[in-house]
């Protein structure tokens, strides 16, 4: 019990992270019609919004001390960090401990802004050109914002870690009689992606705003000709869509070392949820996500592990999700939660 | 006994019947024209013998085959030819090249991996294409790409493709719309011809009486999914039901 | 050579002539000199355009002529080596049966990806392949190590059975005895010329694949699949049943793929999953775009280009960048090299994600496009752009 207990658990801060990604993607999708590529890239982008905070927030002026000095008998150099010398010493360190927290008030700026502009700049140019098009415009998006990454920040995973009271963990399975400990930050990756889906979901539900978009989603030529603007909104939405994949870029940093290429990673095994979900459907991304985040851990047990080697059969962690999209669309091409049609032609 | 014969068809989406109990007798050499005010169901019955669409009820025979619930490819091949409300071409091609595939299609079946023959190799095929274009005399045209085409054209063409596979049965849906007076007459003269020489079938959807007085030996009257009327053409123009359907619904 | 038209016969001896007399041609600049590291005429590179160019060829006869754009096509590639190398470790290190298996081994499997992507078309299509060839890197790459080696990559090992090895058989990649790394230099003057035994092999099977797209362009299956791209619907109200012509393009480019990836093994004898990693399937997308989708040469060029500029822009550093601009003011070299840095060297796949976004907006021809604008401007000039009307209307592929 213990161990499966922990596989839910294990399964639900990937399960957030592609839960987040193709919900960002169905948006995107369902607004707007385009397959975004670089929707990945957007991720990444987020987590390297925090790598940036935590750079800029430990940039440091170099005093020497002279009460103390090196091997070499040179005066110490000491760096200090600027927010410590404008915040004093508890603020400032406290501010870059909690780097990673803070560079969601970065970040969300950052990504609405810099969806606006893909929007705009690029995608806008596209809607009348083949799906095709569109795709390999936003998979050549994908390949310029990684390598500029790569360029700028090295090839090299760079760790960044969560706020001290949040390393460790902490055992949960105590709070109904069973053992299974947990680290702080995953818990709180995954409450903080169930905030962030029932932010969305209540924006569409409950501001007109967000009706008005949905309305758009199911028939766009209507909403157009009651003289409501609806392509701005859907270009809004897409800002929307790129800050939530920022947000769980950000927030993802302390369980995975952002690397530049963790977009391109994430951004299939997205495209897998969100065709398991069924295209177009929210509830159904958000939905497969957290499932096939949860299956992928179970699959990777030991136990069961030992159940296939015991067949003579390869382990299936690695292909699991891949395995359960086929027979999903083999059986209900639709989707989980997909509107008839879709995916039927 | 019909070519095509359309027995008890039913067909509604959600809650709105579109097909209420239709039977249709097409007689073999005839054109046949099925009228109608709009939203009549004329379309969709078109669709059901094509394969589009699957009633719910009903039975669609022809040349005493079912046509239900097989495929599009399928139905064609036994000889139903459709020319499509706006013009279903292959638009990056050629108009040459635009006859040559149905040509293909008679000669070689839904499928042949024939990947290794030239097309300009194959001369039965293309003699037989060319003189089709010869026959909507479109030959001058055959260098062009069909996207090019104006839209009289484009019909011309898609009728031509039809023509090109001998079908034991045409179905033509709204072949003068959009027209102008001109081309329509061109039209009309395009399909007498073709009936006179060929002895095609043919089901035409038209709400231009001009032209359905020409052509048609026979009228289908069809009004909120069931047919009121089926008769000869001088026996329609009179009938107290369809004036009924066309007046009435108007005011 | 009787089955083809007469533009097609000169294209296709153009690219013959091209292809044996690479190493003259990729070499023009004399040993030592400043140029020659621009030269192209080495054996490792040149063998790679005929891969890479097999390789667009193939994808092209999918995406060119049907319109379904595959993002797993690096699969097939993976697929054919993975069998080329497995036939190196059973029998021996002659190519032949390497070759042939991983085309045979690539297309059975092409057929059973197709059969269950085809059933969708478009962006889900795309997905479909996209996945799929996700799949089979995760195979390759863990699920499957015992046939693959996973992470280290099948390579041949001394105590391998090889079991048609003969005492005299040669220890290295051949063909009947011929070796493949076997190079003869031609010393001119201060050229060297390299002809290469696997260069030459190589470039008979891209001469034999572009015969055979060549074939397939001119075919009523080609222009059943032109059709396709542009009307499906139409194709199936004319009694052709499409399903079957997509899924026959879909196994003949995998199973030029599949000659590709055995091609590769045949040249240096390994195989790796992190070829079959989904952006490996982008780079063919890449080239082929680049060149000109859906025309007979683009494919060709847009492989060479690629795999030229790659190995061209890798090499410049800074150092190299320092002496071109060493004329300038060291205040504005320096800046020019700051700038330029992030696009040669390691930064070249940022040079060649913007070429392919500037390609797919502005040019979605890709070179091809390109190149027959630059044609008409100039034919134009001369003409006095009299029949300019009349002519754009036939543009058919070339």
């Amino acid at each position: 019990m213990d161990a499966i207990f922990l596989q839910i658990l294990n399964g639900l801060d990937k399960g957030s992270a592609y839960a987040l990604i193709a919900l960002g993607l169905t948006l995107i999708f369902g607004t707007l019609g385009v397959v975004n590529f670089a929707h990945g890239a957007l991720f990444m982008i987020g987590s390297f919004c925090a790598v940036t905070l935590s750079k800029i927030l430990t940039l440091s002026t170099v005093t020497l001390d002279p009460t103390k000095t090196d091997f070499l008998g040179n005066p110490l150099k000491v760096k200090t960090p600027y927010v410590v010398e404008w915040f004093g010493e508890s603020t400032g360190n406290a501010m870059i401990d909690w780097s990673v927290p803070l560079a969601i008030l970065f970040a969300i700026p950052v990504m609405l802004l810099l969806g606006w502009v893909m929007e705009r700049g690029l995608i806008k140019h596209f809607y009348k050109r083949p799906h095709a098009d569109q795709i390999l415009v936003t998979f050549g998006l994908a390949i310029v914002i990684q390598e500029i990454v790569k360029a700028t920040y090295g090839a090299n995973p760079i760790p960044t870690p969560a706020p001290d009271q949040f390393v460790g963990s902490y055992n949960v399975g105590a709070l109904i009689g069973l053992d299974a400990s947990y680290p702080y930050w995953r818990m709180i990756y995954f409450g903080f992606s169930v905030t962030i889906i029932a932010a969305v979901f209540s924006f569409l539900k409950f501001t007109t705003f967000g009706m008005v978009v949905r309305a758009g989603m199911a028939d766009r030529e209507t909403v157009g000709m009651l003289g409501i603007n609806i392509d701005k909104r859907f270009t809004i939405m897409f800002g929307v869509a790129a800050a939530v994949a920022g947000l769980a870029g950000v927030m993802y940093t302390p369980i995975n070392s952002p690397n530049y290429h963790q977009g391109m990673d994430f951004l299939v095994l997205s495209f897998v949820v969100v065709v398991v979900g069924g295209m177009g459907s929210l509830p159904g991304a958000v939905l497969a996500g957290f499932l096939l985040g949860t299956l992928e851990s179970f699959a990777s047990m030991n136990e069961v592990k030992g159940f296939f080697e015991a067949l003579y059969l390869p382990s299936i962690d690695q292909i699991i999700i891949y395995l359960v999209a086929i027979i999903i669309l083999l059986t209900r091409p639709r989707g989980l939660l997909g509107r008839a049609g879709v995916m039927e032609e | 006994m019909g070519i095509l014969e359309v027995q008890n068809v039913n067909k509604s989406f959600g809650g709105l019947k579109a097909l209420q109990n239709v039977n249709l007798d097409i007689e073999e050499g005839t054109i046949h024209a099925i009228i109608g005010p709009n939203g009549a169901g004329k379309s969709t019955l078109l669709n059901c013998f094509v394969g589009k669409l699957v009633p719910d009820t009903g039975t669609v025979m022809f040349d005493g085959k079912s046509l239900l619930g097989i495929k599009p490819h399928e139905i064609n091949q036994t000889g139903v030819s459709r020319v499509f409300q706006t013009p279903e071409i292959f638009s990056e091609l050629t108009v040459a090249e635009n006859v040559l595939i149905p040509c293909f299609a008679k000669r070689d079946g839904a499928f042949t991996l024939n990947a290794l023959s030239r097309v300009t190799g194959e001369v039965d095929v293309r003699e037989k294409a060319e003189q089709m274009l010869i026959d909507v005399s479109m030959e001058d045209k055959k260098d062009m790409l069909a996207s090019s085409l104006s839209r009289g054209d484009k019909r011309r063409l898609e009728m031509a493709m039809c023509l090109s596979q001998d079908p034991k049965l045409l179905l033509l849906d709204e072949p003068t719309a959009g027209m102008a007076r001109a081309d329509t007459n061109n039209t009309i003269e395009l399909l007498a011809q073709i009936q006179e020489r060929r002895h095609i079938t043919m089901a035409v959807i038209e709400h231009d009486m001009h032209v359905v007085f020409s052509l048609a030996q026979k009228i289908s009257v069809l009004a909120q999914g069931t047919v009121i009327a089926e008769d000869l053409p001088e026996n329609i123009k009179g009938h107290p039901k369809v004036q009924e359907a066309y007046l009435g619904g108007a005011h | 050579m009787k089955h083809l038209s007469k533009t097609d016969k000169s294209t296709f001896i153009l690219v013959a002539i091209l292809a044996l007399l690479a190493p003259f041609i990729l070499n023009p600049f004399p040993e030592g000199s400043a140029m020659a590291q621009f030269n192209a005429g080495y054996p490792d590179l040149m063998q790679r355009f005929a891969i890479f160019g097999i390789l667009a060829i193939g994808f092209n006869i999918l995406f060119g002529l049907t319109g379904y754009l595959s993002f797993g096509h690096a699969a097939f590639l993976g697929v054919g080596s993975y069998s080329a190398v497995w036939m190196f470790k059973l029998l021996s290190m002659n190519i032949v049966p390497a070759i042939i298996l991983s085309v045979i081994v690539a297309g059975v499997f092409s057929l059973l990806i197709g059969f269950i992507c085809l059933r969708r078309s478009g962006i889900y299509f795309s997905i479909l392949t996209l996945m799929f060839a996700q799949m089979s890197y995760s195979l390759a790459y863990s699920v499957l190590t015992p046939l693959t080696n996973g992470e280290t990559g099948l390579q041949v090992y001394n105590d391998d059975p090889q079991y048609l090895m003969g005492p005299n058989s040669s220890e290295v990649t051949n063909l009947f005895g011929l070796e493949m790394r076997s190079t003869f230099t031609l010393d001119v003057g201060p050229w060297a010329f390299q002809f290469n035994l696997g260069y030459y092999v190589c470039a008979l099977f891209l001469l034999l694949a572009f015969y055979i797209a060549i074939r397939i362009f001119r075919s009523p299956f080609g222009l059943m699949l032109r059709a396709i791209k542009t009307n499906q619907t139409r194709l199936n109200y004319t009694g052709l049943n499409s399903r079957p012509y997509t899924l026959a393009a879909f196994v003949i480019s995998g199973m030029y793929a599949g000659l590709a990836g055995g091609l590769m093994a045949s040249m240096d004898p390994l195989a790796g999953a992190e070829r079959m990693y989904w952006t490996a399937s982008g780079e063919i997308v890449l080239m082929t775009i680049l060149g000109g989708v859906g025309t007979l040469l683009g494919p060709v060029l847009g492989a060479g280009f690629i795999k030229y500029f790659e190995n061209i822009f890798s090499k410049i550093n800074d150092t190299v960048l320092h002496t071109w601009f060493s004329i300038l003011p060291d205040g504005l070299e320096n800046a020019i090299v700051w700038v330029l840095h992030f696009f040669v060297g390691k930064g070249w796949h940022l040079t060649l994600g913007l070429l392919f976004m500037m390609i797919v907006i502005f040019l979605p021809g890709g070179l091809m496009e390109g190149g027959q604008k630059i044609m008409n401007k100039i034919r134009g000039k001369k003409k006095n752009d009299k029949d300019g009307g009349a002519k754009a209307a036939a543009t058919p592929a070339e």
